[in-house]
Order: C-alpha cells, then sequence, then structure tokens
C-alpha cells in the first residue's frame, strides 16, 4: 500500500479498561525487537480485520517516547459510530496479532517554544500523554488544562497529577468546572506555542480566542481526528483502475476504493493532512465535504475530494484513480 | 511579513530578499511600535478605527535620526500611553528587547523605517520568541542596506553602493539580493575573486 | 567489504584521485543527453551492488582523507557546524541513525553496542573507540550531530518541520557548492533556495516541499545535484571564495581533463524518528574529467549536457568562463554514437 509508511506485525500484550468508555491496549512487535522511535504527538493507524471488512483507524500513542519496549493507545467507546471502537473493545483479545503502521506526526510540538500550553478535552488527553514524558524528560516547560465530562470519566487523570503534580489542572463539567480560555491565552509569555486536543467545539474555541487575542496562527496546534461519518451508500466511477464500486452506509470512500484492491495513499484517514486528496472528474450530483484539508474554494469547486472523509450523494461521482 | 508587495520593492527580487507591506492595526489588546526617519509617517498613515482606545495600550518607540523633529508633534499626538525616542538605534533596541522580556503572547508588534532599522527590531523580536511572520513591517526612507561579508563575517552598515568595499576586511563585495533574518543583513560576496584585476565602479544603488 | 583508504588532500597540492573500481561506482548523474531540473526524487532504497547507492551511508576510499580535510576546515572556521539551540534532540536522532545504519552496512568498520542508553562506538578507519550516554551531551567530545559527523562523509543539514515548511536550524557544511551555512540557517525551504535561478517560476520547489514534508521514517528518498568545480577541491565554500575563485583563470585546454571536475552530491532525506525533523545530508562525489571519459558513455553524455546547457545555468553553476574550453575537449569523446537510456556504465 502507498501510505508512505512501513508496517509493524504487533501482539496485543495487555488490555487494561480505564473506566466505563476507555481500554488501553498495548502492543509489543511480534518479532520480540523494540519498536521504532517516535515523537510526542504522533499517532498509528490499527488495521482491524472485522469478518471481510477492513478498517483502518488512526490512534494518537499514549506511552512514553522514551520507552520503546511497547506502544499503548487508548480507544473510547462509540456505540453510535462505525464499529471501529467496538471492534477494539470486544473483539480485540490478548495475545491477538495486529498490524499497526509506523508512527506519523501530524500533531509535533514546536520544540522553539519557551513554553507548551497544552489544553486537552476527554480522549484528546492521549497525544498530550506521550508528549508530556517527551518534555518532562529533558526540563522543558509544560503546562496542561485537562476538560473532562466527570471525576469517573476522567481518563488517567489521577496518573499524571501525581506524576507532574502543579503542571496539570483539571477541570471536571459535572462539577461545573470550565477552563477559562481567554483568560488563561491572555497570561501566557513571548514564545509560548499552545496546542489543544479534544472535541470540535473545544478546538474552535480555543482557536477563535486565540486569533482574538493577537495569537498568531504559528503558534496554535491542534489535532482532531474526524471519524469518517456514515451516510446513504453512493456510486463511484475510478477512470484510471477502470472500475466502479458501490460505498457502503458505513464505510468511507477511502477504504471502499481499499477493497477494490487499489492503492491508495493515505496518511491520518481523518481528513487532515491532504496527503488522500483526489481530483474529481466529474460530479452528477453533491458532495458532502467533512475534512479540513481543502478550501473553501476548494470545495465549491467541486473538483477535489478527502476521500478519507468525504462522501457524495447523487447520480455518480468520477474520481481520478 | 505581510506578503504585499509595496510600491518601493523591487519588482523583480528573490524569494529571500524581504518584502514590506503596510501596517495595519492588528486585533490585540498590546501594540507596540519601532520606527525611525520616515517610519514616523507609516504610523502616521494607518487607518485605525478606534484611534483613542488603540494608542491607549499602545508603545511607540521612535529614533528620529535625520528627520530631527519633523514626526515628533504629530507621534506625540496620538496620545500613545509609551512614547519613547531614542538618538540611535542600538538604545531603542535596548528598550525593545527588554519590553519583550515582559510581554505576552497577543502583542502585535510594528516595524516602519529604513531596512536597518526593521532587520535589526525583528532579529531582536524573533530572540524574543517572536515569529517572525507576524511582525507587521513597512519600509519608508532610505534603501541603504545592513550587509555581511562573508568572508570575514563582518557587517558593513548603511551601505549605498553597488559593489562595496566591506569596512572590515576591505574586499570589494557585491551585495546580493540574499538576506539573512538571523543577522538582519544582505549578503557581501567577494566581486572580483575570479579576476583581482577587475574593479568596477562603484554605483549609488540603495539611496 | 574491504576498502583501501587513500592518504590524499583535497587542498593545496590536490593529490585526490578515484582508483578504476571507484570510477566505476561514481553516482553519474545524467540519465539522459540533456539536463534540465526536474523533481528528481526517489526513495532511497534497495541499493544496487557495488554503487554509490548501496549502503544508507555510503563509505567509499576517500573516507578518511576527507574526515581530515573536515577536521582542518572546523579548525579554521568553527561557524560551519552550528544548531540552533531547539535542535539538539534531532542531533541525537542523526547520531543514533548514522551509527546504527553504518553499523549495520560496514560490520567490519564500524561497531555500535548499546545497552540502554549506555553505548559503546567503535570507528575502526578514524582509530576512535568511544563510551557514552545516549541523550548526554557531557559523555562526547562534541555536540551528537558534530560528534557523528565529523566521521561521516558529506555534508548534513537538519531541517526542523513545522508550520509546512522545512527550516535550515542545524548543520555541519565543508564540503559544499558555494553556499554558507552561516548565512542560511534559520531560513525555510524556499529562502534557502532563493538564489537558485529557473527553478522557482517551474514550480520545483513546491512539489519537493510538498513530497519532502510527507517523508516517513525508514522511508528515506534520495536525489541527485550537480556542478563543476576546478581542482579536487571539497571547500567550496563562499566563505574562501575570494582564496578558490581564482582557480577557473587556470582552465586551459591543456589541463582541462585533469582541472575540471564533475561534483556530484546525493543527497538524501530522512525522516527523524525523536524530533520530527529531517535530515538531509549532501554527500559530494568528485571526478576529474578524464577519469569520467574513461566511462565511454558517460563522455558522450556530458558532452551533449554540458554543450547544449541554457547560459544561465551554467552560469548559476559558475562554468560560463570555461564552458567552451571544456566542451571543446570533451568533444574529442563524442564520437556521435547512440547512448543508452539510464545513468549506469554501459
Amino acid at each position: 500500500m502507498s501510505a508512505g509508511t512501513g508496517k509493524l506485525d504487533v501482539l496485543v500484550t495487555d488490555i487494561k479498561p480505564i473506566n466505563t468508555l476507555v481500554k488501553r491496549f498495548q502492543f509489543e512487535r511480534a518479532d520480540g525487537r523494540p519498536l521504532p522511535n517516535f515523537s510526542g504527538g504522533a499517532h498509528v493507524v490499527v488495521e482491524m480485520k472485522d469478518d471481510d471488512r477492513m478498517r483502518l483507524n488512526p490512534y494518537s500513542l499514549m506511552s512514553s517516547p522514551l520507552d520503546t519496549s511497547h506502544y499503548a493507545i487508548s480507544v473510547r467507546r462509540d456505540d453510535q459510530g462505525r464499529g471501529g471502537s467496538l471492534f477494539m473493545h470486544n473483539q480485540v483479545a490478548v495475545g491477538d496479532r495486529l498490524v499497526i503502521s509506523y508512527p506519523v506526526n501530524l500533531f509535533a510540538l514546536d520544540l522553539r517554544a519557551s513554553k507548551h500550553l497544552m489544553l486537552a478535552g476527554g480522549i484528546g488527553i492521549t497525544p498530550f500523554m506521550a508528549q508530556m514524558a517527551q518534555l518532562a524528560a529533558n526540563g522543558s516547560n509544560f503546562e496542561l488544562h485537562y476538560s473532562c465530562r466527570s471525576r469517573s470519566l476522567a481518563s488517567y487523570a489521577q496518573e499524571i497529577s501525581a506524576h507532574y503534580d502543579h503542571r496539570i489542572h483539571l477541570y471536571y463539567d459535572d462539577e461545573g468546572q470550565q477552563i477559562d480560555i481567554s483568560t488563561l491565552l491572555s497570561g501566557q509569555a513571548l514564545g509560548t506555542q499552545v496546542y489543544v486536543c479534544g472535541p470540535r467545539g473545544m478546538i474552535d474555541a480555543v482557536c477563535s480566542q486565540a486569533t482574538a487575542a493577537g495569537w498568531p496562527d504559528q503558534a496554535i496546534h491542534f489535532e482532531e481526528f474526524i471519524t469518517p461519518p456514515t451516510g446513504k451508500p453512493f456510486k463511484v466511477r475510478l477512470a484510471r483502475s477502470d472500475k466502479t464500486i458501490t460505498v457502503g452506509e458505513h464505510q468511507s470512500l477511502l477504504e471502499a476504493i481499499e477493497a477494490a484492491g487499489i492503492d491508495a495513499p493515505y496518511l491520518c484517514r481523518g481528513g487532515a493532512c491532504g496527503q488522500c486528496e483526489t481530483d474529481v472528474l466529474s460530479c452528477d450530483g453533491s458532495m458532502l465535504h467533512n475534512d479540513h484539508w481543502l478550501t473553501e474554494d476548494q470545495h465549491a469547486s467541486e473538483k477535489k475530494i478527502m476521500p478519507c472523509v468525504s462522501r457524495f450523494e447523487g447520480e455518480l461521482l468520477e474520481l481520478d484513480r | 511579513m505581510v506578503a504585499i508587495m509595496s510600491d518601493d520593492t523591487p519588482e523583480k527580487s528573490i524569494i529571500s530578499r524581504p518584502m514590506y507591506g503596510r501596517l495595519s492595526a492588528g486585533n490585540s489588546t498590546h501594540h507596540l511600535f519601532v520606527a525611525d526617519a520616515e517610519g514616523a509617517q507609516a504610523i502616521l498613515d494607518m487607518q485605525v478605527p478606534n484611534a483613542s482606545e488603540f494608542y491607549s495600550r499602545a508603545h511607540i518607540i521612535y529614533i528620529p535620526r535625520d528627520s530631527g523633529n519633523r514626526y515628533l508633534s504629530s507621534l506625540q499626538a496620538l496620545n500613545a500611553k509609551q512614547f519613547y525616542t531614542g538618538p540611535s538605534i542600538a538604545t531603542a533596541l535596548q528598550r525593545l528587547q527588554q519590553t519583550l522580556s515582559t510581554a505576552h503572547m497577543g502583542l502585535q508588534l510594528y516595524l516602519a523605517g529604513t531596512e536597518g532599522l526593521i532587520g535589526q527590531a525583528m532579529q531582536v523580536a524573533m530572540n524574543a520568541g517572536m515569529d517572525y511572520a507576524v511582525i507587521q513591517t513597512e519600509h519608508r526612507g532610505s534603501r541603504a542596506r545592513r550587509v555581511q561579508c562573508v568572508h570575514c563575517k563582518g557587517i558593513t552598515e548603511d551601505v549605498t553602493t553597488q559593489p562595496v568595499t566591506c569596512s572590515h576586511c576591505g574586499l570589494l563585495l557585491l551585495v546580493r539580493d540574499h538576506y539573512s533574518r538571523r543577522i538582519a543583513a544582505f549578503q557581501g560576496v567577494c566581486i572580483n575573486a575570479e579576476d583581482p584585476s577587475y574593479v568596477p565602479e562603484k554605483q549609488e544603488i540603495f539611496k | 567489504m574491504s576498502i583501501q583508504f587513500k592518504q590524499e588532500t583535497f587542498r593545496d597540492d590536490f593529490t585526490f584521485s578515484n582508483s578504476p573500481e571507484q570510477i566505476q561506482r561514481f553516482p553519474f548523474p545524467f540519465d539522459k543527453d540533456s539536463f534540465m531540473y526536474s523533481v528528481n526524487l526517489e526513495p532511497h532504497a534497495d541499493g544496487r551492488k557495488d554503487s554509490a547507492y548501496e549502503a544508507s551511508f555510503d563509505v567509499d576510499e576517500h573516507y578518511v582523507s576527507e574526515m581530515h580535510d573536515r577536521a582542518l576546515v572546523l579548525d579554521e572556521d568553527p561557524l560551519r557546524c552550528q544548531s540552533l539551540p531547539h535542535m539538539t534532540l534531532a542531533g541525537w536522532d542523526v547520531l543514533e541513525l548514522i551509527m546504527t545504519e553504518k553499523s549495520r552496512d560496514y560490520p567490519d568498520l564500524f561497531t555500535l553496542e548499546r545497552k540502554g542508553n549506555q553505548c559503546h562506538w567503535i570507528n575502526r578507519p578514524l582509530e576512535i573507540d568511544q563510551h557514552f550516554t545516549f541523550g548526554d551531551e557531557t559523555t562526547l567530545p562534541h555536540g551528537p550531530m558534530e560528534y557523528i559527523t565529523r566521521q561521516a562523509q558529506g555534508d548534513f543539514c537538519l531541517l526542523d518541520q513545522r508550520n509546512d515548511n522545512l527550516w535550515m536550524d542545524a548543520g555541519i557544511v565543508t564540503t559544499q557548492a558555494d553556499w554558507s551555512l552561516d548565512f542560511d540557517i534559520g531560513m525555510n525551504f524556499f529562502e534557502w533556495h532563493a538564489p537558485v535561478p529557473l527553478a522557482h517560476e517551474m514550480g520545483i520547489f513546491q512539489r519537493a516541499l510538498k513530497f519532502l514534508l510527507n517523508i516517513q521514517q525508514g522511508r528515506p528518498a534520495r536525489r541527485l545535484n550537480w556542478t563543476l568545480t576546478i581542482n579536487p577541491r571539497l571547500d567550496t565554500s563562499p566563505e574562501n571564495y575570494h582564496k578558490w575563485g581564482i582557480d577557473k583563470a587556470t582552465v586551459a585546454p591543456e589541463n582541462v581533463g585533469d582541472k575540471v571536475h564533475l561534483r556530484v552530491e546525493l543527497q538524501t532525506f530522512w525522516r527523524l524518528p525523536r524530533s520530527n525533523a529531517l535530515l538531509f545530508p549532501i554527500r559530494c562525489y568528485l571526478i576529474k574529467m578524464s577519469e569520467l571519459v574513461t566511462v565511454p558513455k558517460w563522455g558522450r553524455r556530458t558532452h551533449r549536457v554540458l554543450r547544449d546547457i541554457p547560459p544561465e545555468l551554467a552560469d548559476y553553476k559558475g562554468f560560463a568562463s570555461y564552458r567552451d574550453t571544456l566542451v571543446a575537449w570533451l568533444s574529442q569523446y563524442d564520437d556521435g554514437e547512440k547512448t543508452s537510456p539510464g545513468v549506469w556504465p554501459e
């Protein structure tokens, strides 16, 4: 596959329920060697073979970059989703073999920062777990503000508080606590970089308030993996491969292309990295763009689509693939 | 830097040559201006919707150089929270450095005037942790260049001729458009290394 | 693989030369009879046996002497090796990558033993035996990047990746084709390429950057670049241009075959895992024109390429002044026969 990354055969060596929604999975290399080094913020794409269907979902690495004897990811169960998280929760067992990609970092630290200000919401804590381990090891300055629904759903909150002490600030929705974003942003010294990972609303709030306060785009970093939305099945003509495929209700366009045996590029599978950008040759209907890679103009032009997250409604879509 | 080409930026140049825009009032609660000589006019020409509130949170650092008193009363009339005039770029840079050491993210920095002033103030700001891309610049006045001799590393100030003699090692330098923000200078390379008998006449081109 | 390391110089008396075996493995850059810029990037993998592409970091008969020349340059001008403060982690990445790859590709020359962070590095050709703690700069005589690149042929640039661009934030540059690390450090990809003519207008750099930003760990890429150099001088730096520029005036019909060298840069690109930076080694290979024409295909093709190249490129690459002399000399090795496609000797 031209994913741009190599593949790793791993064994599931530990599965730990963190709370009622989240499970932590630990992987070790099947051949017993150390896993590749990585930088905080990196993700891996996990291949899930569910009967005859192949799902590839990206998960942030949350284990320490300083310990490559294993990798760890956390998976939040989504009962309404397309089934990737349910597969991980219900079907993956200790001792299973999985294939994962090499780590790819699309949420890298800016190491010039005099301070790293981190804001996490819910399961968005995971990339920060790895980043904090990396930063703490060389004495870098960081501070994490972590917002959770409740104490019982606050994954890893106790663990990181014990570890990083006063650098960790916790906020519980059900106790009426909220991150005061604008006050937090207003007091940061020059050279601070801000990072946010969490629900869309939180990312939007941090980005818009930072911009309003005069923060440069270069100092604002965010990561949001969009889960490919479900939708009505649709037909696509793949001109270069001379094939017509149907994209199922719970399938992404990219997954359908791969299922047809066609090699398509990707990295993040979440509408962010731009790697799977595909030219549209003709479009009889309307495209449902869900990525944050293409510009609004490009969306309107109907000349490009990001098949990892975007869909189509209408008669026929023809792609240069 | 704002990627708008101002009237006095040469049309055909190379990508590393700095481009200057027009100052425009940014979104923030703190505004810091550094200007020299005719750079004052760039500040005065800037459209500010709510000027009294804007300047009540502004700090202006100004070096008149050979413009004397020409702009002082107009700048004073802006009623900036802090207004400082200094005798030289060097004195102003020290004040800039101290101001930035206690500044917060969100600060808007505006640089206006000669290339030498803009370049050196940007150098101080970058060392303080600011990203050059968010610093607004507007070129006014002299086009004299700061030139670093690539051979001896010495910097010759206020270069107006092409070629120029390095004020440190004495080599005759071709002044290139290749510019380093980190050094705040254009690159000067020996013009007659391949034929020392070639001594072209100096022409005043950076006026 | 057993290499006979040569004792030779790249300055003053210029005793450098290539053995017949070394000529055969020279990375000849022209795959057809004409040249224009292109995004000629390809995977750096599955290297052809006995070629300069076989190992991740090629070691050849010039290794020991080139490392000696680098040390001389650094003694004269320490500004040739610089690293901005945020690039230290990337420096450890470089050290780890080069030690790992070299000890795997050349087990008879290099050994790395490692227990956790305790490392033992042996470099037999340079007679180095070093114990150090990975991540602890105080246990090495130089910073990690400088330490290992004083033991690796070619220049090395370390590019930080941020804001969808690459930033030249560290490097060691002593064998460069006329560009200054000291001046260019801190610049982004477009800025440090600014002086290159034509390629910007052709969109070469936009496409190349997009490719480089997406290079992933374990999937290095490579490309070739070339120019011409008078005398086998590795250090053709702008810093010393006032000393070597005069060399060009010495080219004459009777010495052109030995004076003029084709200078090829084997550029590779590596994603560094711990820092997410990109390593950009620029390995310089020199060959005399008189050595090059011992491969008949290369002689014919080099004649045609240099004869037909656009004047602005000849100017940028710095050989406009002696181009006619060189082309006239090369023409005696061009019988007008067809050349086969690709870069390899027939």
